[in-house]
């Protein structure tokens, strides 16, 4: 279907694709794994005519294939599904499919053919099932309901190849399953899909062959049979990684470092207490939804909370806004990292010190010591183990993932936080960047620190966390000790009151 | 999947800011003198909005966007001052129409070009060639007045069927842009441009034709206004159509259009705006209020319907807040 024959790219004197080939049969589902910065975005971007190859061909159904633009993509019946979805949310969703390409009402006239957009919409909705009108604005669906759009989209294309970037990270479970389900289907009809992802489970659910990517060359590929995680991990970092969970040499102390005393929110939380310890790392689980980043946006005074208390190192937090508690030394690494964590444009110094920089101000006019930021913001990229290739005033956009979150960990460790709340401190990131993000809490609660981790990966918080508190519908539903660790457990409380699913 | 909840009615309302706000005037004013009602009084009206109205709807295009065009006005003052200089010089008016339509089509390419291009921002463009077009105008003019034939005058008062022509072109291009931003393929994609230009340009979309053409429209709106304008009071002065980018920029917004891009509508939305500033002064007029006032009061009216909007996105905003439980009745 397509094949890469030496695909080369590089940006500004770095190669970024050394060489790449490697072919995907019709009908075939091909993962491709690496790191992040391994080349998979780049080598995507070529195929779906967002970027030129400096060398090297591809070939589409034995035919040679050169986009020069996504419409050219598109004229050769190629979909590309982007981690960030594509959408307007201002158009409805039969707008949205045939945006590029309105059928009109007769050939001479001006005008898009309306019912008949509406009517082939509906066909193509049943097809993914998505069971909405193709009238309705796109804003109002849920993520998972747009990713469906998007495909019901490459289908309108007849698409015969479709490449799917990232697209479980923002779905719910159920909402993946049903990805999953509708992807079997389009297999069947013998369209050919290129699957990139971070969840190597996934990959190894769904793909006929797996390709590893590692510094812009393909360092291995096979069937999920002859590449089990293990393998596909130790390719992906070109080393054995032995413990992927960094051991914490310090146990919790006794003092109490944030007690929460029966939070309530109607519609949101219900009667929450619990306390972290000093050094201590608890984990927060739950199915998505279940009210974990809610309770976090409370615990951080981002939203109200009706009643109860929430006390920081004895001292209420009652009444205060984020940036007093920020004083107090509460600190919180958001979900969404692009939209709430990090100011893309702004550079890599500015945002690692974006909230401590009032501490730099001098003197009356509280002008910035422009020496201080500059060697803060040196001995924290050593911290955190930024990239050494970036440069201070480059704009964090054009970090890869895992560099970005090392940015916004920067920015609040250099805070000195005594309770950090991360959530889902590892989406999204690659396997070397998450086992420095693990070193990083480790580091953190042996200073002393408590640390809140919301995970929605069981593996993190049961390699990671000290005890592990369960939450459903806005409650907490179980409490687990270590020597308790049990997947099971955990899932059961997230999904039923303990009595069998 | 249930639909979305039915809105409360209080959302509803407020969904209709601009409809009600213009209601309570047209009740405060009809209340306050009965001439304001007069069927002759609301064709006066609508005689009166045409020029600012056209402005208005080649503004909503460029504000859909989330562009902006400040040169309007200037636009209106150059295809002014040399369609009155030809027309001086003797010729027929057909031609001069045509000319004055043609310069502010250039105008606007002028302005297309510079933004998509060379990538400026269109406040930054348009700011300059607002400055530029009105110096331009100035050197045209020589910076005086200029009295026009009559044939410009008896444009103005033609009728048909009892309608003044310049309404008639503000109603033909209402309807023109109406259908060109709600039917068809380039009025969707405008919109699509506005939500969001990065996605268009990866759904396939030429997000750069599509804005260059948005400050032609706009361009070319500009120069009927301002045949309109002309048509109504036959002389170029040095003040012609200076600070109209404003008037524009306030119908549309006060008609719901988003200064971000991607929401809004010429129909009743821009036209409403523009209606409903045209109405207040035309109220204040019959009731003898002070000139001096009308500026306060029209900005107020504008800032009760920003404020509206406000609460309306603060009220969509609560009501959309993620709940992951309802609270069983006690």
């Amino acid at each position: 279907m397509i094949e890469f024959q030496n695909i080369e790219k590089g940006f500004f004197g770095v190669k970024v694709l050394k060489g790449v080939s490697f072919a995907v049969k019709p009908g075939q589902t091909v993962g491709i794994v690496g790191e992040n910065g391994a080349g998979k975005s780049t080598l995507m971007n070529i195929l779906g005519g967002n970027l030129p190859p400096d060398s090297g061909h591809m070939l589409l159904g034995g035919k040679p294939y050169a986009p020069k633009s996504p419409r050219d993509a598109e004229r050769a019946r190629v979909a590309f599904i982007h981690q960030e979805l594509n959408l307007f949310g201002n158009l409805s969703i039969a707008e949205n499919i045939f945006i590029q390409n309105f059928p009109r009402r007769r050939t001479w006239s001006p005008f898009v053919a309306g019912p008949q957009i509406e009517e082939r919409t509906r066909r193509l909705l049943a097809e993914v099932q998505l069971n909405r009108s193709p009238a309705t604005p796109v804003e109002q669906l849920s993520a998972g309901e747009q990713q469906l759009v998007e495909i019901a989209k490459a289908l309108a294309l007849d698409a015969q190849l479709i490449i799917f970037d990232e697209p479980t990270t923002s779905l719910t479970s159920r909402e993946t399953e049903r990805l999953f389900a509708i992807m079997a289907r389009l297999r069947e009809r013998g369209i050919a899909m290129l699957y990139i992802s971070h969840s190597l489970g996934h990959v190894q659910q769904l793909c006929d062959e797996i390709v590893v990517l590692r510094d812009g060359q393909v360092v291995g590929t096979g069937s999920k049979e002859t590449l089990p995680l293990e393998r596909m991990i130790s390719l992906m970092v070109g080393r054995e990684i032995t413990q992927l969970f960094p051991r914490r040499e310090t146990r919790p102390a006794p003092e109490i470092a944030l007690e929460v005393k029966s939070v309530s929110q109607p519609g949101v939380a219900r009667n929450i207490s619990f306390q972290l310890r000093r050094g201590e790392v608890l984990g927060l689980s739950g199915l998505m939804g279940s009210g974990r980043s809610e309770l976090a946006r409370i615990l951080f005074g981002l939203d109200p909370c009706a009643s109860g208390e929430i006390v920081l190192n004895g001292e209420s937090l009652a009444g205060l806004s984020p940036r007093e508690r920020i004083r107090r030394g509460l600190a919180f690494l958001t979900e969404d990292r692009r939209a709430e964590g990090l100011c893309l444009e702004a550079a890599i110094a500015d945002n690692i010190t974006m909230v401590s920089l009032p501490q730099y101000s001098r003197g009356w006019t509280r002008a910035v010591d422009r020496n201080a930021c500059r060697s803060v913001v040196a001995k924290m990229r050593e911290a955190v183990g930024l990239t050494a290739s970036a440069r201070d005033e480059q704009p964090v956009k054009t970090l890869s993932g895992g560099n970005q979150q090392k940015v916004v960990l920067a920015k609040w460790l250099l805070n000195q936080p005594k309770v950090f709340i991360l959530d889902e401190p590892t989406r999204g990131i690659d396997v070397g960047a998450k086992h420095e993000v693990y070193r990083l809490i480790n580091e953190l609660a042996g200073h002393g620190a408590g640390v809140l981790m919301i995970s929605s990966e069981l593996e993190e918080l049961t390699g990671m966390c000290d005890r592990i508190l369960v939450m459903r519908r806005g409650e907490i539903r179980d409490e687990i000790r270590p020597d308790e660790f049990d997947r099971e457990r955990i899932l059961r409380a997230a999904l039923h009151d303990g009595s069998l699913v | 999947m249930s639909s979305a909840p039915s809105q409360p009615i209080g959302l509803r309302l407020l969904n209709q800011a601009s409809l009600i706000l213009f209601a309570a005037v047209l009740l405060i004013f009809g209340m306050l003198s009965p001439a304001f009602l007069q069927p002759a009084n609301v064709l006066n009206i609508l005689l009166q909005t045409s020029s600012t109205g056209i402005l208005a709807v080649g503004m909503t295009f460029v504000l859909l966007t989330a562009g902006v065009d400040l040169s309007v006005g200037s636009i209106m003052f150059v295809a002014a001052a040399i369609g009155g200089k030809l027309a001086l010089a003797g010729w027929p008016l057909p031609v001069v129409l045509g000319v004055m339509i043609a310069i502010g089509g250039v105008c606007g390419c002028v302005n297309g070009l510079f933004i998509t291009r060379l990538a400026i921002m269109a406040f930054i463009v348009t700011l300059a060639t607002r400055y530029f077009g009105r110096g331009l105008g100035l050197r045209i003019t020589e910076t005086r007045a200029m009295n026009l034939p009559d044939s410009f005058y008896e444009l103005g008062s033609a009728k048909l069927l009892g309608v003044p022509l310049p309404v008639l072109i503000f109603g033909f291009i209402v309807l023109v842009a109406h259908l060109i931003l709600t039917r068809t393929p380039f009025g969707r994609q405008i919109y699509a441009v506005g939500a969001d230009l990065e996605a268009a340009r990866k759904a396939g979309l030429n997000p750069r034709v599509i804005l260059f053409l948005v400050y032609v429209i706009c361009g070319l709106c500009a120069a009927v206004a301002g045949i309109v304008a002309l048509s109504q009071a036959p002389a170029v002065s040095p003040g012609f159509g200076n600070n109209r980018e404003f008037m524009a920029i306030a119908a549309a917004v006060l008609g719901g259009t988003s200064l971000f891009g991607g929401r809004g509508a010429v129909f009743p939305g821009t036209v409403l705006g523009a209606v409903l500033i045209q109405t207040i002064e035309n109220g204040l007029n019959i009731l003898n209020v002070n000139p001096y006032l009308y500026p306060l009061i029209i900005s107020g009216v504008i800032f009760i319907a920003v404020l509206l909007d406000a609460v309306r996105s603060h009220v969509l905003a609560r009501a959309s807040r993620r709940r992951i439980f309802v609270e069983a009745p006690v």
